[in-house]
């Protein structure tokens, strides 16, 4: 602190021994101050006062009070200073404010976050690869960007397939025993690590291996579960690598084939879109390790060009690559070749431009030799899938898939497709939804950035040649919203009159809705198509299946229509949902209608006045989910709030819901939990006022310190709001308090003293006393302001020497130092109680420093001192340097009398005295004389700037101070420079010639 | 002292026609220098026929196998006696493609009964002490293509159960119609074989439709001449029911080793 000092110019005075301070002329100083300081420094610093941190709300601003600027609390216009240091100084509320904004911007980017999340542009399959094998590492990135690159034609809009991957996994699940049925051993393929076995046993696995594969040893795993078939298949997944990477390649192909074979196995229907999933992955695989295998051949010299064409690939490269389509060519099942010539189609741009062109229609043409429907979807969705991945712009052959898929749809119907059905004991609706995630597939891939015209042929196309549910569905899904929007209507008449086979009409509302709620269909059809479809939707008897239903119609009514339609849908819901509490099964369906719901409507008096929202709310009942809806909508008041608020509907409805929050606390909640309660309880209390009706204003305070009562840093805010209300009352009246506001800010007052001993921390408490002491001083309620001062003082000795600051202990020293100069100062306007000594405060305030258990080896209380000096110099004062309206400070009341004069020396004397003694206990050891220097220095500076040098003695002992600081080197000399020139700058004026004397015998010590 | 011996073909996939020249180099390496008698390299076209013991008895199959035709023969010396420096030695070597004598270059086919094979042997000779080494390597002898163009006939066919042979009960059949084509009649064998098939109708559920390739492979000898058919590859083009009245594409690539163009000599006749 003692490199502060120069800054003490600006104020004060002095004291001392002469019996008298230095006389000072605030006024003058001031204005021969102002012109040279301001550029410095913007001399609001006052050692009595902490450091301001003024404006730190970046929110709207909630206090009124809270405008004054830090030049108006500068020394500029002192005049109440009080009322300037209500705003901020109190760094809990500081505190508050900064992490309110904080996790306010939290919030903001949280769910600004989403989006960006739901587009996850790697693909994990990549991902997982490679690792194994090490050669074709660098290969891997240049293929990896080179698939970026080639994606162009599709861009960041097109849905990737490893989106669906993770949702079609954990749709398609059965409970039913699976098998595998392979043709060779494949976890024989894990030999025992090269080199750690003997040499013996290495031949016979290598011999047993290949009897394995030779002879086509049948194996059948049977009586797997779905997650021992998921792992077997990973464990071929890397059964294959491991191969591949051991060079041994027909190996690994022989894997693939079995693999793929696997997928004309229906024996478990419900799992085979799951099936599918996991076994493409294999593919996926193993067409990356040829397309990789082949590059890496054919860079041998240099790598290929991302653009690289045919000729650019040498024979070697050329030959493997022929090979591999040979080899398949000749695999004698239909499905393997199909799928394994689909997976290494890529391979083609090796051996022609054209490969791919070529390739595709005739696999597109062969999966028509697939008799099962469903196995055929499916290998339609797999070459549509490698075709958007090696050739979006040929659009022909996935179209080409399409029909053929409507040309053999009637198969699904057929004798076959039936019996197998019976047999597995499968219904007809749960076996079409098998087929939405292939057709869904294939249709996006043929929607994406399609004309419009092609669009509307398909539609007609599907409606001529089968009118079906399912395919409705999926074209609803993969169309654009925009297309499917602009039809909602014709799309409502086809869905009435399609034939609907098993698959339920809810589903077909659900993609419908889907679709709407990312476009507008035509304004004037929007409210048949409501009607329309909650017709249908009202009807669905299942709660589960009407849930997920009107969730996303919600939407589309939030969108386009007023809160008496809304509030409708939600009592529908409500009716729907409450027979046999069904809504406990549907809890994140329920959240998700009023996050849709909150997105819309931002005016809470509108939501509020929904009578069907808040019953809706009592739907959740679960504790978790209920505070995690009310948290919801508390984020959404306090982000879309921005006026403040009386209405009384909205302030019931708020009460009930923070109400729901606050009573979620209890001794299990984290800090972290109950933090962000809080602050969602104080963006509440803030958003409400009640104008100028301060009574009704401050009984809300009082309901709200009884309904939240377990959460301080509410409590906090109350007293907050309540001292801010008492100044408000102040600036209506202008300070003429008539009775019955005087009565009314007394009331403030007692609010604040009775709430303010229930909080636990205890800074909060001895800075929120402060505060309402001087609110109260300020509002001239002299006894309340003595009652919270005193209280202050006496709950000092309380402090503990360390306290946890963010999970730290902390030494509290600091912050006590702080906050004992941040009470000086207000000590200084604060009358002497009549009954009491003079000084009572400040020497009760000293009193309790004095006794406090100081840290050890620390100059705190010395510090404490110090720092009173100036004080009692600006009480000697003939007019203080600032004073608070209709109050009388004790210049008034004394009236400059010696009496006084000589108390406030008496305790200067004995303040410097006791400095100078623990000055000349520090002389120990190196630290301690360092410390001797600073608080020296400290003490130098005081004088300086307080003291009457032209008294000799004093004169005297700030020479000793200034030569015993600098006596054994530790002042910083660029400070004693500039201190010299300042006391010469002062020497100047014409009443301070003296000081020229002093600056003779104050000699710069160079370091030595 | 080991010492590794390859031949490596300049084309990556040895395929050759008559007339080129067949080239390459040889590749030593060794870890140090080497003494040797002699390094030689020959080049061997071989015709083998082998009698099916279907058409002959087992023990005629097995002794009156018929002799190996030589279509061509070449042999040269490489290096003559002397001694290999240590490291990596590559040897360039040349031989022209031509037929022996009057003889035709027939293409490299792999069969059951006739096998036509040309290959790349190179011999080193070394002191009695050590192994001789030696190292057979195989190229693939392809017919130049033929200049006139072929006009593709395709040809429809229909299978009933009317049509089938070899058929004792015609009324336990189950009735069925099947339609389809082939685009070509004889194919190119560097094409793949194209044709579509359709099910019009089949009373029971089709399992399965399977395209055969197979081969005819004639010998003659002495005692008169053997015909065999055997399976070349048999690949499905349709799994499970098929939708009826779908065509189906009907695609085979050749497997180019294991077939030849249809070929007819004097001693031998290979069709498919």
């Amino acid at each position: 602190m003692h490199y502060d000092f120069m800054n003490y110019v600006f104020f004060c005075l002095l004291c001392k021994k002469n019996r008298r301070s230095r006389w000072r002329k605030y006024e003058a100083e001031l204005q021969r101050c102002h012109p040279e300081a301001l550029p410095v420094e913007f001399g609001d610093y006052h050692p009595l006062k902490p450091i301001m941190v003024t404006d730190t709300k970046t929110r709207r601003g909630t206090r009124k009070g809270s405008t004054s600027s830090s030049s108006s609390s500068s020394s500029s216009a002192p005049a109440d200073p009080l009322s300037s240091m209500l705003d901020g100084t109190d760094p809990l509320s500081m505190f508050a404010a900064a992490s309110t904004s904080e996790t306010s911007a939290l919030s903001h980017g949280g769910s600004g976050g989403v989006s960006s999340h739901a587009e996850p542009a790697e693909r994990p399959g990549l991902k997982k690869k490679g690792k194994t094998f090490k050669n074709d590492f660098c290969f891997q990135d240049l293929g990896r960007k080179k698939r970026v690159k080639e994606e162009e034609p599709i861009g960041a809009d097109f849905e990737p397939w490893s989106t669906k991957r993770g949702e079609i996994l954990a749709r398609f699940t059965t409970t039913e025993k699976l098998s595998i049925n392979l043709f060779m051993g494949s976890d024989r393929g894990k030999a025992p690590n090269p080199g750690t076995s003997a040499v013996s046993e290495k031949v016979r696995t290598r011999l047993e291996e290949l009897d394995d594969l030779e002879e086509g040893s049948q194996r059948e795993l049977l009586n797997l579960s779905q997650q021992d078939y998921a792992n077997r298949i990973e464990e071929l997944n890397q059964s294959l690598k491991e191969a591949w990477s051991s060079d041994q390649k027909v190996k690994a192909l022989k894997i693939v084939i079995q693999c793929s074979k696997l997928l004309s196995d229906t024996s478990v229907i419900q799992f085979y879109p799951s099936k599918f999933v996991l076994i493409t992955d294999i593919l996926d695989t193993f067409g990356r390790l040829v397309y990789d295998r082949i590059w890496t051949m054919c860079s041998d010299p240099r790598t290929l060009p991302d653009s690289f064409t045919a000729e650019d690939v040498n024979d070697t490269a050329k030959e493997t690559c022929l090979n591999w389509f040979f080899k398949i060519a000749s695999i004698r099942e239909l499905l393997p070749r199909l799928y394994v010539e689909a997976a290494i189609l890529k391979c083609s741009r090796f051996l022609s431009k054209s490969g791919i062109q070529e390739t595709l229609p005739r696999l597109t043409a062969m999966i028509r030799g697939i008799g099962d429907p469903l196995v055929a979807a499916y290998a339609r969705a797999y070459l549509c899938r490698v075709g958007m991945e090696v050739a979006p712009q040929l659009k022909e052959s996935l179209n080409a898939n399409f029909f053929d898929l409507l040309a053999t749809f009637r198969q699904v119907s057929g004798d076959s497709v039936q019996r197998q059905l019976h047999l597995q004991r499968v219904e007809a609706p749960e076996y079409l939804t098998l087929y939405s995630p292939a057709i869904n597939w294939i249709l996006q891939c043929i929607a994406y950035r399609a004309p419009e015209q092609l669009l509307t042929e398909m539609m007609e196309r599907c409606k001529m040649m089968v009118n079906n549910a399912l395919l409705l569905n999926s074209i609803m899904r993969a169309f654009r919203p925009e297309f499917v929007a602009t039809r909602a209507t014709d799309f409502i008449g086809m869905i009435k009159d399609c034939d609907e086979s098993g698959f339920p009409k809810h589903l077909l509302y659900g993609s419908l809705g889907r679709s709407l709620a990312c476009a507008d269909p035509p304004e004037s059809e929007r409210l048949t198509i409501l009607n329309e479809a909650w017709k249908v939707i009202t009807k669905v008897r299942n709660p589960q299946d009407y849930m997920n239903c009107a969730e996303i119609w919600v939407e589309f009514t939030c969108r386009h229509f007023t809160k008496r339609e809304v509030n409708t849908v939600l009592a529908d819901i409500i009716k729907h949902m409450t027979p046999d509490r069904a809504f406990e099964d549907a809890y994140p369906q329920l959240q998700s209608v009023i996050r849709k719901i909150l997105t819309y409507f931002h005016d809470f008096s509108v939501l509020f006045s929904m009578e069907r929202f808040l019953p809706f709310l009592d739907m959740f009942q679960k504790d978790s989910v209920r505070v995690e809806v009310c948290k919801s909508i508390m984020e959404v008041f306090i982000k879309h709030q921005l006026e403040v608020t009386r209405d009384p509907v909205i302030l019931n409805a708020m009460l009930h819901i923070c109400k729901t929050m606050h009573d979620s606390v209890n001794a299990l909640t984290l800090e972290d939990e109950k933090r962000s309660l809080a602050l969602l309880i104080i963006g509440f209390i803030r958003m409400v006022s009640f104008g100028r009706d301060f009574e009704q204003q401050l009984s809300f305070c009082v309901e709200a310190r009884a309904t939240f009562c377990n959460l301080e840093p509410v409590l906090v805010q109350l007293i907050h709001t309540v001292n801010q209300l008492a100044m408000e009352t102040r600036r209506v009246v202008k300070g003429n308090h008539s009775r019955k506001t005087a009565a009314f800010v007394r009331a403030c007052a007692a609010y604040c003293f009775i709430t303010i001993p229930s909080l636990s921390s205890i800074f909060s408490r001895l800075h929120l006393y402060l505060l309402s002491g001087q609110v109260a001083l300020a509002n001239q309620c002299l006894s309340q302001a003595d009652a919270f001062l005193k209280a202050a003082v006496s709950i000092l000795p309380e402090v503990p020497r360390s306290i946890s600051v963010e999970g730290k202990l902390r030494s509290s020293e600091t912050f006590l130092l702080d906050f004992i100069n941040n009470f000086l100062a207000t000590l200084l306007v604060v009358p002497d109680h009549p009954e009491h000594g003079v000084l009572y405060l400040v020497r009760g305030l000293l009193n309790m420093v004095q006794d406090y258990t100081w840290e050890d080896n620390s100059d705190a209380k010395v510090r404490v001192y110090i720092s009173a000096l100036p004080l009692l110099a600006a009480m000697s004062q003939e007019t203080y340097l600032y004073s608070i309206p209709k109050v009388d400070s004790n210049e008034t009341l004394y009236g400059g009398d010696p009496k006084f004069l000589s108390e406030i020396n008496k305790l200067c004397e004995t303040l410097i005295g006791q400095i100078l003694d623990h000055l000349k206990t520090l002389t120990r050891d190196e630290q301690s004389v360092r410390r001797q220097s600073a608080l020296a220095f400290s003490l130098f500076g005081v004088l300086l700037a307080h003291g009457d040098l032209r008294n000799n003695k004093l004169s005297q002992l700030s020479v000793n101070l200034w030569n015993l600081s600098h006596k054994h080197g530790h002042c910083e000399t660029r400070v004693s420079v500039r201190t010299l020139e300042s006391i010469k700058h002062q020497a100047q004026q014409p009443d301070m010639a003296h000081l020229a004397d002093a600056i003779q015998r104050l000699a710069l010590q160079s370091r030595t | 002292m080991s010492v590794t011996l390859d031949i490596k073909l300049k084309r990556a996939n040895k395929v050759y026609h008559e007339g080129e020249t067949v080239a390459g180099v040889i590749t030593l390496s060794c870890k140090e220098a080497m003494q040797h008698h002699g390094i030689s390299l020959s080049m061997e076209g071989i015709v083998n026929l082998q009698l099916s013991s279907k058409s002959v008895g087992v023990f005629e199959a097995f002794y009156n196998s018929v002799k190996p035709i030589q279509l061509i023969s070449h042999n040269i010396e490489v290096a003559k006696a002397g001694k290999i420096p240590g490291g990596k030695t590559e040897i360039p070597f040349e031989f022209p493609l031509n037929a022996k004598g009057n003889k035709v270059l027939y293409e490299t086919y792999h069969g059951v009964f006739v096998n036509i094979q040309y290959s790349l042997r190179c011999d080193l000779k070394r002191s009695l002490l050590a192994k001789d080494l030696s190292r057979n390597c195989e190229f693939i002898v392809h017919c130049q293509p033929q200049k006139a163009k072929v006009v593709p006939a395709p040809v429809n066919f229909t299978i009933t159960p009317d049509t089938l042979q070899n058929i004792r009960e015609r009324s336990l059949l189950p009735k069925f119609l099947i339609r389809g084509h082939l685009d070509a009649t004889s194919c190119v064998i560097s094409q793949p074989l194209t044709g579509e098939v359709v099910v019009e109708k089949s009373e029971v559920p089709i399992k399965s439709i399977e395209l055969q390739l197979v081969r005819v492979e004639t010998c003659g000898c002495a005692e008169g001449y053997a015909r065999d058919a055997t399976e070349i590859q048999n690949i499905q083009i349709a799994e499970g029911d098929v939708c009826h009245g779908l065509p189906i594409p009907i695609y085979m690539v050749f497997p180019r080793l294991f077939t030849c163009p249809t070929l007819e000599t004097t001693n031998f006749k290979v069709g498919q």
